[in-house]
Parts: structure tokens; C-alpha cells; sequence
């Protein structure tokens, strides 16, 4: 379970690395983020939800039946926009309401 | 290293659930100076960083808080403190009113009712409980959050808390905090035995790895007393991914079925520990793999399942996308995590009086920190911050804050800067991790044992982990970031140490998984009325068995200073 953090579209804004509970992400010499503790991640997905571009992405390791798609949420308003990419190009969305409960 | 002295009313060590809320309450009642202390950043830190899903702790419409009480002592099979659980399930359903009113969304019918799940539970978008809670905190006005400050050590004297010591993570600084007051309520423990996937993905974990037992290492080392270690928590997960069963046993009615398709859950038993022992014999005897059935629900329920899980779990989504079927398509097969140390699901933790304070004097605990009340999840960890932050605002109403002795500050930071200082350790931090999760895997009950020991495995878990702790004081760290990862390993072969005593000191099987002794596999009656509890005195784990009060009377220490 880890992150990728796409450094052409990260503006460096450190909201990822602020809300990180595992104080993984760190900034580099060019000011943009990245995971210096891939192994040490949780999967929150906190960072996901904070990155102002879109830039971050999460996948499920090998070792745990990950076959390369990547997550991604794009918030609009009250809607968390989930989408995620799969190696064959295709995209599927979810969208979620977040005035709505869960069901269950 | 640099060192800033800072002085407070009350310290909170952790800016989660429990601390956030106790926070918000000393607000309320007082114009206590507060400094909450946080490893990570509020917004989000702590069990719910990711969000959850149901709040699992409610009393509803025609139950009583002693149905509650009754509930959570079945679960246990009588290993509880009903004085606890009274006190805190008379709260929950004000604390649930009061995370609404933060902004929390919780399902109502068309009267304006909230809409239960089972008896206890109630429909919630979590995702953002963790935000709103840290919002509120940062409107108060007495309160100072300091985030990426890791609280290493108590500062203790003559059976009283002074204050605390920690270190910035960021700022490279030694941090001196005096209080009057401290709250413990820093969580739980993970990463103390070898993970389900060791590898790549040894972080995923159901409790969050962030969470190393420094609350119940801090209490240990300075002598406070606590109690049932011994049972440990092993929850029921998604295999892989490690999400959550609850929401497909309960939300869809998921039944757990073995390799033969046969519904295997009533042949073991229903309580939580039963859960997990029956998928792990099931396993034993070659009827595995095992499963929730998911296999025939609508594809509605598909629909909000996959939205469920992005709302707590996201890897469970994105694994059912990845694999190109839904739940209603393939049963979702599930595992037993490796075992926890957590106050919130199980009785381990500070043994504190009905006000949840310690044994130390001025020494507060809550929510996952906090021993002898289990079932608490987050509503019942808001009622522990709120109870303790009451307790707390009387206790410190004809206090100061006392000055930490200048010889017990020049130990702390001695010590924090030999292990930044010159030196060649002969093994890395991560490279004693892996050797403490290996011995408590193989001699402690871990997964490797189907969670079964005996005391010569324990005997032999002993003695190694001592091994690893004397190790552990040749480590060298190059920045303060490697230097929390000495201290958080410090800390949970702190845990293990008392973990192992614990389980060597409850000499039968009560509960099935959680502690599985093969030298006393029945229950017993004597160990039926105790509680195991321990003080490490002089550098030895002294166990101490007090007998089970039944009835919820109010419980003080008798010998607290």
C-alpha cells in the first residue's frame, strides 16, 4: 500500500506532507513533495484528499494483489469525486455525496 | 539539540478522538490552559485519519446504558470494570449529539430519528470526523496544538506527573512541558507482532501503524498500574487490503462461509474473539479458505458497498475495480490481523478509577489508552475525554504546576542525544522491528501459531525481547524523525515485555485467539474473577491479580498517592 505523488504537477504546497499522520511525506530540493517512507504508509489516503492539483495517486502493492490501477479523488464541493485508473487507460468514477450517510 | 520549556494547566498527549474532545470539554467548563501534544498533525492523525464508517457505540431507542454495560461484559466474558462502562455509556448518546452539532452526518428517518444499524450502531458519512473535531479545537482559545512534538517520556516524582518530555519532529528541539494536569490518550498498539504482509505492505494494517503503545510505555516505565494486556484484540479483516468486515456482516448481512460453502460463524460462537478463532480453525482443519458471502446481493448493495468503503477503506474499493468484480459476483475472503494492544475494543491499558485517573498522581487516560472498558470506539473514547477532562479540571483546582527536577531533565535529553550522536550501531531501527514482530510472531501467539502459545514459547518471547531491548540503546539516529523511530521502537518492546507477563500470568483460555494458552486451554474460575494487573517495580514486572467487582459501584484507588 502506498502513494505516487506525480512531481510535474505538484505546486509544492506541503498540504500533504502537513496532514500526513505518519510524517512520511517531506519536501525535496526542488520544493515538491514526495514519499521518503513508501513502505511506512498507511493508505489513509489523507494526502489524496488534501492535494490542491490532483497529484497524488494510490495503489495496492503487489504483494497484496495490486495489479497497477491508481485512485485519486478530486473533490467539488460536497462531492468526492473518486477515480481511478486502470492500466488499459480506462477510468471508472465514483461519486460521493458527502451530506449522504453510508448505507450500511 | 535545542530545548524549549513550556508550561501548561493540562497536557493532552495525543491530538485524537479522546483528546480532541477532552480538549473541547475542559474549554467549556474552565479557562484551563491546555496544550495538546501531537505526533502528527490534528486534521488528521490518530485511528481515524482514513474516516470510519459506522459510530458502533450508540444506546438506542428502548435500550439502556446497562444493556450496553451488559453487552460489552458478555463480549469480554466478565474481564470488565462496570463502573467504566456505565459511566461512559451514559454519555454516548450526548457525545453523538454533540459530533453532529461539530457537523458529523448521521442518517435520520423522516421524523428526524436517527436510523440505527443492529442495536447499537448508528448510519454516518465519517469521512471527515477526524477534520471536524480538529476544526473545533482550533477555535478554542485556552488551547495550543502543537503538532509533529512527540511525547517520549513522564516526568514523575514522588508518585505524581509533572509534566512530560518530547521531541519535535520537525524543529529538531527538545520539548520540557510542566503541567498540573496530564491526559493520556495517545492510543494503542500496532507493529507489535509480524504484520499479515511483512513485505511492501507491512503498513497495512487495520490500526494505524502511527499507533505504537507510547501512552501504556510511558505509564509502564514510571510505575503507573495496568491491566489485561493479556487480551489482546485480533480483528476479523478483508484478506489484503485489511478493511473492515462489520459493514458487510451487518450492512448486507454477509454470513462467514468456509471452502465447502457451509455458514461455519454458529458452530464457534458470535463474540468477537469467537469470530476470529473459528476462521482460524477452519483454516487449521482444511476447510479454508474462508469468506463473507457476498454472493447474490443486489447490485444496489454492490453500488453502496463500493461507496462504503472509499468512505474508511479505499483499498477494499479499489481492489474490487481492480479484480473486475463486484461483492455481489465473488465472496470476499477474510483474515485474522496480527494481534493488537487497544483499549477501545479490548480491557487492556491504564488501570484507572471510575474518573479515569491512574495511579499517578495528576495522571489521566482515555479512549484506547485507557484500560478495563472495552467496546468503546469512538464514541465511547469522546465520553472517556470528556469524563477525564472533567476529573481533570477539578483535580488541578488547587494546583500549580511544579517544577521537573533539573538532574531528571538532564537525563532525558542525555539520552535523546546519545542516540543522535557519535556511534555505529551494529543493527538498524527497522532491523530490530522485524526481529521483536519475528519473536512475538513465533513465541507470543501470533499469526504464524494461529495465535496459540504456551508458557515455554513465552519463556523463550522473554528473553529475547530483553535481548532486543539492551540492542535497542546502541541505536543511532541522524535526525530527530529517525530519532521518534528509537523511541517508538523503545516503546512497544516496552509493551511486549508487559504483554508476554501478561499472558504468562493468566493461566487459562478465556478468550479463544485473543489468549490461547495451550497449557491451560479451559477457562477457570479463580482467573474468571481477576483482573490481571502489573507495576514495573525496580525494573521487575510485578503481577498483581485484584478480584472483579461485579455492579457498576464507583472504584477509587485505595493506595493512590
Amino acid at each position: 500500500m502506498s502513494i505516487a505523488i506525480n512531481s510535474e504537477k505538484c505546486i509544492g504546497c506541503g498540504s500533504c506532507k502537513t496532514v500526513c499522520p505518519g510524517s512520511l511525506i517531506k519536501l525535496n530540493g526542488d520544493g515538491k513533495a514526495y514519499i521518503k517512507y513508501p513502505k511506512d504508509c498507511w493508505g489513509c489516503t489523507s494526502c489524496i484528499k488534501e492535494c490542491p492539483v490532483y497529484a497524488i495517486s494510490f495503489y495496492l502493492g503487489a504483494d497484496i494483489g495490486g495489479a497497477g490501477s491508481m485512485l485519486h479523488t478530486e473533490p467539488e464541493g460536497n462531492i468526492l469525486q473518486w477515480l481511478i485508473d486502470r492500466p488499459d487507460g480506462s477510468r471508472i468514477e465514483i461519486d460521493i455525496d458527502r451530506r449522504e450517510s453510508n448505507k450500511y | 539539540m535545542k530545548t524549549k520549556r513550556l508550561k501548561t494547566d493540562i497536557l493532552i498527549i495525543g491530538g485524537g478522538t479522546a483528546g480532541c474532545y477532552a480538549a473541547l470539554t475542559i474549554a467549556e467548563n474552565s479557562d484551563a490552559k491546555v496544550l495538546i501534544c501531537e505526533k502528527a498533525h490534528i486534521k488528521r492523525s490518530g485511528c481515524l485519519a482514513a474516516g470510519v464508517n459506522a459510530l458502533n457505540a450508540y444506546i438506542t431507542e428502548g435500550k439502556t446504558p446497562q444493556y450496553y454495560v451488559d453487552y460489552a461484559k458478555k463480549d469480554a466474558d466478565g474481564i470488565v470494570r462496570e463502573d467504566l462502562l456505565l459511566t461512559m455509556s451514559e454519555r454516548l448518546n450526548a457525545v453523538t449529539e454533540r459530533l453532529e452539532k461539530l457537523g458529523l452526518v448521521i442518517l435520520k428517518d423522516k421524523n428526524g430519528k436517527y436510523v440505527t444499524r443492529g442495536d447499537r450502531n448508528l448510519k454516518i458519512n465519517g469521512e471527515n470526523i477526524k477534520p471536524l473535531l480538529a476544526e473545533a479545537v482550533g477555535k478554542l482559545g485556552n488551547t495550543t496544538v502543537l503538532n509533529r512534538v512527540n511525547i517520549t517520556d513522564l516526568a514523575v516524582s514522588g508518585g505524581r506527573v509533572l509534566g512530560a518530555y518530547g521531541i519535535g519532529i520537525e524543529d529538531e528541539t527538545f520539548y520540557i512541558i510542566e503541567a498540573s494536569a496530564v491526559l493520556i490518550a495517545s492510543g494503542g498498539a500496532a507493529g507489535l507482532y509480524k504484520p499479515n504482509n511483512p513485505g511492501f505492505s507491512r503498513h497495512k494494517m487495520w490500526y494505524p501503524p502511527f499507533n505504537t503503545g507510547a501512552g501504556y510505555a510511558m505509564g509502564i516505565k514510571a510505575g503507573a498500574e495496568m491491566t489485561t494486556f493479556e487480551m489482546r484484540f485480533i480483528a476479523l479483516r478483508c484478506k489484503d487490503t485489511i478493511a473492515p468486515t462489520g459493514t458487510l456482516a451487518q450492512g448486507v448481512g454477509a454470513r462467514q462461509i468456509n471452502s465447502l460453502g457451509e455458514v461455519y460463524e454458529s458452530k464457534y460462537g458470535l463474540t468477537t474473539s469467537e469470530r476470529v478463532y473459528g476462521t482460524v480453525r477452519e483454516n487449521a482443519e482444511g476447510r479454508g479458505p474462508c469468506y463473507l458471502r457476498t454472493e447474490g446481493i443486489t447490485k444496489e448493495q454492490d453500488e453502496s458497498l463500493l461507496k462504503a468503503y472509499l468512505n474508511m477503506a479505499p483499498s477494499q474499493t479499489l481492489k474490487w475495480i481492480e479484480s473486475g468484480l463486484d461483492p455481489s459476483q465473488q465472496n470476499v475472503e477474510i483474515e485474522g490481523t496480527e494481534p493488537y494492544i487497544v483499549g477501545g475494543h479490548t480491557a487492556s491499558g491504564f488501570w484507572v478509577d471510575t474518573h479515569r485517573a491512574t495511579t499517578i498522581g495528576g495522571l489521566y487516560a482515555a479512549g484506547d489508552a485507557a484500560g478495563g472498558c472495552p467496546q468503546k470506539y469512538v464514541t465511547g473514547a469522546l465520553a472517556e475525554g470528556e469524563i477525564a477532562a472533567l476529573s481533570m479540571i477539578g483535580y488541578i483546582a488547587d494546583k500549580s504546576p511544579e517544577s521537573i527536577e533539573k538532574s531528571d531533565i538532564k537525563a532525558h535529553i542525555g539520552e535523546a542525544e546519545r542516540f543522535l550522536g557519535a556511534g555505529v550501531s551494529p543493527y538498524t531501527t527497522e532491523q530490530l522491528e522485524e526481529a521483536m514482530q519475528t519473536v512475538m510472531d513465533s513465541y507470543a501467539g501470533g499469526i504464524k501459531t494461529g495465535y496459540r502459545y504456551n508458557e515455554s514459547q513465552l519463556a523463550v518471547a522473554e528473553r529475547k525481547i530483553g535481548q532486543l531491548i539492551t540492542l535497542s540503546d546502541q541505536l543511532r539516529a541522524a535526525d530527530n524523525q529517525e530519532l521518534m523511530y528509537i523511541y517508538e521502537l523503545k516503546e512497544r518492546l516496552t509493551v511486549c515485555r508487559s504483554v508476554i507477563a501478561h499472558l504468562r500470568a493468566r493461566k487459562e483460555t478465556r478468550w479463544h485467539s485473543f489468549a490461547e494458552n495451550l497449557d491451560y486451554p479451559e477457562k477457570s474460575k479463580i482467573y474468571g474473577r481477576k483482573f490481571v494487573n502489573s507495576v514495573l517495580e525496580n525494573g521487575e514486572i510485578k503481577i498483581i491479580l485484584r478480584d472483579i467487582n461485579e455492579g457498576g459501584a464507583a472504584f477509587e484507588h485505595c493506595d493512590k498517592q
